[in-house]
């Protein structure tokens, strides 16, 4: 049965009618074309669908649309049009972050999740902040080296 | 390393920021308009007749496709080398996961709920599923009488059974490795549309022009009417080098049979359980020594799982028993290698190629040759180093420079090895490891003359762009900046310059697969030719064309017959130390550094080198650690990436990377394979630290901490005979 739905996407105010129980992930790349919200395991494990729901990480295959009424939702779109999203896309360019780039927006995504809680983190809080993401092309260092470029470029500007 | 002018000074890669983006566009973020959507029926069990398919009543505009759509004079097979793995099985399944059908339709919600009301009826076999199953024709041989796909032997020095009766002791010993899945992270997905009398494909796919040949004959059309194009491909590891032709062929027939795009893309479970895996492997060693302890003679046999199909399994099992000898030259050498038929789903191409389970197996062999004499793995492996002018394994020889003396240097002071090994005390819970490893670039033999004879073309355009036309392809390795650079660098114009897109097999040249670390060595190679021939043209003329073909190097002989002559013209090579802390509780590994140094001659951009060393050296890790694809009675065990686990960020701390710069006589500027390399070894090392950590002997791989525990109260002591 479809109901209508309200929520904040990318910064815009959305509505959709459809069944509240369709996944998140679905209704972004089917509904709103947000093509950059990447299915990689459909259970959670990978993270490369993640999103930012009111702010905080969340893995979209696991959510379903229902959960987000009412909710800010911010995808690799909106992220990559934001001065920090640029500052991490641009340091993931520069580092060598960037192979297969399958996993890479959920990583985008992570990446802004740890600088926005932490300015200035470790290598070890950057590994655990990204943990959750899987790529099998990189082997995590050069995109643990991009999180740090990116907390060093922007200095004050993750403190906002 | 790199200075200003040198090609090795990182540039950013062209795809990265549309790839962070979320831009680029991978097959499942195309949209094909009215497209129609597959789901696949398969065998659900590993060996049996078909009876019967019973289908639900089919809603308007739902179709079921299977071997009785091939239209007549086309042939129900897949080109993947040999042509012996159907497109749609007939009367039989070899095993589980084979193709029988497609159901066909518009929505995708419907076709889930049509496919969870097909069953098929069979007549169960007997299936062999291990290599000891399929050698014992277990249920009845079903390939050439004995199970056995495919068959060779080689052998270089004296002949070994004259060796071995001067030997004062002969040592026996089996190692094993298990199947590995590539978690690419972008699943399998392709997509069929008829276009004017032919058809095209888009494919997450690394060889655009494999997939044409393969399936051309299903309509028996010729391979030009299909024109393949590959869309942004997210990993493929070899398991996107023949597979995608399993998931085009049906298409190719579903597409004939309704006159519409037809597009399928596999969830992770589906991928999991019904793709291509690593070959499992078992190599008995027999290995003769003299009274001081000295090889004298190493004989193998070498057993690979090839599953229900030979498909590319002959030439995985043939660069098995190239590379079993390791990096070293022993006086006599045997192998004899056995590709066996089993009722699992076909194995096929994974980085390394058989490479990695036989250098697995030479070196975990060399460890406890070693070991069993009290000596130190490194000091007795050095022993044997092969040399430039040494004879390999088919008996040519070793061309290039070999500096496997400077990078093991280099890894010792790196890793503090000596140190280390001296401190920690076999079975302390601590323990470093050591490996060295090779990998023969590009084409066997003379596959490259012979079977490839790969083209490619430069463009200039009136605007001074340059376009490269070749059929290779980006799946994240790099190449679609390697490849501008090459040529950019050559003809002094900027990288922005030069354009090269995702392969159409209608325009580019077939400059043959993306595989077997080619593209770089022989690929690059037309590149920077064609751009040298460019060069005094390309201010003068508006637009004009280069085209470059493959020469082989006079002197090199191969004769595919025999397996004799030179198998490969340039090796990479690789030492890889790890080191590890086992938790005495909980028998949990943690991997506390890990260190490489590699010669993949002159790198071509220093910071994509690195990506391919980090990413190849954990994936072998995680070959040899977590990594457990178990198959009991035919089905895959582990359908998921909760259960098949994979390395996470987590798992392995930042590695020490080490390169050296040896240039490679035929590659541009003087680079050469390396992307297989870097998978090599690391595996071998990693376990070498474990046993060593808890005084046990090691013979199979993968040990997740359940073995681990295993091995540490029921294993046997290292040093100690079999």
């Amino acid at each position: 049965m479809n109901v209508k739905l309200e929520f904040t996407l990318n910064g815009k105010n959305v509505t959709v009618s459809t069944d509240p129980l369709r996944r998140l992930i679905d209704v972004l790349r089917e509904d709103f074309g947000c093509t950059g919200v990447k299915e990689g395991c459909s259970e959670g494990e990978c993270g490369a669908c993640s999103i930012l729901l009111n702010g905080k990480m969340v893995t979209s295959c696991l959510i379903p649309v229902g959960a987000a009424d009412g909710q800010d939702i911010v995808t690799i779109e909106g992220l990559s049009e934001t001065e920090k999203g640029k500052l991490i896309i641009q340091a993931f360019a520069d580092g060598g972050a960037v192979q297969c780039g399958f996993c890479i927006p959920g990583m985008v995504v992570a990446a802004y999740s740890i600088l926005c809680e932490n300015p200035d983190p470790t290598e070890d809080e950057i590994r655990l902040g990204i943990s959750g993401n899987i790529c099998r092309c990189t082997g995590y260092d050069l995109i643990v080296d991009s999180i740090r470029l990116a907390a060093e470029r922007g200095g004050s500007i993750w403190k906002k | 390393m790199a200075t200003v002018n040198d090609i090795s000074k990182s540039v950013r890669r062209v795809d990265a920021v549309s790839k962070c983006e979320g831009k680029a566009k991978y097959l499942p973020d195309i949209d094909f308009r009215d497209c129609l959507w597959a789901r696949m029926i398969r065998s659900s069990v590993p060996r049996g007749k078909i009876i019967k398919v019973n289908l639900p009543d089919l809603p308007s505009g739902y179709c079921f496709v299977d071997y009785r759509d091939i239209p007549e004079g086309g042939h129900n097979y897949l080109h993947m080398i040999a042509t012996d793995w159907k497109c749609f099985a007939e009367d039989e399944v070899r095993y589980v996961g084979e193709t029988i059908g497609l159901l066909v339709g518009p929505d995708r919600t419907v076709l889930a709920d049509l496919i969870d009301r097909v069953s098929v009826d069979y007549e169960e076999q007997i299936p062999a599923v291990t290599i000891d199953e399929g050698l014992a024709c277990k249920g009845g041989a079903f390939v050439n009488g004995n199970n056995i796909h495919c068959h060779l032997k080689i052998e270089t020095g004296e002949n070994a059974d004259e060796v071995f009766k001067r030997c004062a002791k002969i040592v026996e010993e089996t190692v094993e490795t298990g199947f590995q899945e590539h978690i690419y992270l972008e699943t399998n997905g392709a997509c069929c549309c008829p276009e004017g009398d032919g058809y095209v494909i888009y494919a997450s796919a690394q060889c655009p022009f494999y997939i044409r040949k393969s399936i051309a004959p299903l309509l028996n059309i010729s391979p030009e009417k299909i024109t393949v194009r590959q869309t942004v491909t997210g990993g493929a590891f070899g398991g996107k080098e023949h597979f995608p032709d399993v998931l085009c062929g049906p298409l190719l027939v579903a597409a004939h049979k309704t006159g519409k795009c037809v597009k399928m893309v596999f969830d992770r479970e589906e991928d999991i359980e019904n793709s291509v895996k690593r070959h499992p492997s078992k190599v008995v060693f027999k290995t003769g020594l003299d009274k001081e302890g000295n090889i004298l003679v190493m004989d193998s046999k070498v057993y690979y799982n090839v599953g229900g199909y030979l498909s590319s399994s002959f030439v995985v099992l043939q660069r098995g028993c190239f590379h079993v000898a390791g990096c070293y030259s022993f006086p006599s050498f045997r192998s004899e290698g056995f590709g066996v038929a089993t009722n699992t789903f076909p194995s096929c191409a994974f980085r390394g190629f058989g490479a990695p389970q036989t250098l697995f197996a030479v070196e975990t062999h060399m460890c406890h040759l070693a070991q069993m004499q009290g000596l130190d793995p490194l000091e007795f492996k050095s022993r044997y180093f092969i040399k430039q002018g040494d004879t390999t394994s088919t008996n040519g020889k070793v061309v290039e420079k070999v500096m496997i003396p400077q990078m093991l240097e280099q890894v010792l002071k790196a890793s503090d090895y000596r140190r280390k090994v001296k401190e920690y005390k076999i079975g302390s819970g601590r323990g470093i490891g050591i490996s060295f490893y090779n990998h023969g670039g590009a084409f066997t033999g003379n596959g490259e003359q012979s079977l490839i004879k790969a083209h490619c073309r430069l463009h200039k355009y009136p605007d001074g762009h340059v376009e490269i036309l070749c059929g290779q392809t980006e799946m994240g390795q790099g190449f679609h900046t390697i490849l501008p650079k090459i040529a950019a660098h050559v003809l002094e114009i900027p990288i922005e310059k030069v354009v090269f897109e995702d392969p159409d097999t209608s325009r580019v040249p077939d400059s043959g697969p993306t595989a077997a670390s080619r593209s770089t060595m022989i690929v690059g190679d037309l590149v920077e030719k064609a751009a040298k021939l460019m060069k005094d043209r390309y201010s003068k003329e508006s637009e004009f064309e280069i085209e470059t073909e493959y020469e082989h190097p006079e002197g090199y002989p191969w004769n595919q017959d025999t397996f004799q002559g030179y198998a490969y013209l340039g090796y990479g090579w690789g030492v890889c130390a790890v080191e590890v802390e086992v938790d005495p509780c909980t028998a949990e590994v943690a991997v506390k550094g890990v260190w490489s140094s590699h010669d993949g001659g002159h790198p071509v951009d220093e910071l994509i080198v690195h990506g391919q060393v980090n990413g190849g050296v954990l994936q072998g890790i995680g070959w040899a650690s977590t990594e457990v694809m178990e198959n009991t009675d035919g089905h895959f065990r582990q359908t998921s990436m909760s259960d098949y686990i994979v390395p996470t960020s987590m798992d392995c701390p930042r590695q020490g990377v080490d390169l050296v710069d040896n240039p490679y006589e035929w590659g541009p500027f003087g680079a050469k394979g390396l992307g297989e390399l870097v998978f090599n070894g690391s595996g071998a090392a990693y376990i070498d630290a474990l046993s060593r950590a808890i005084g046990k002997k090691i013979n199979a791989i993968p040990v997740p901490t359940e073995k681990v525990m295993e091995y540490i109260l029921h294993g046997k002591k290292l040093g100690e005979a079999d």
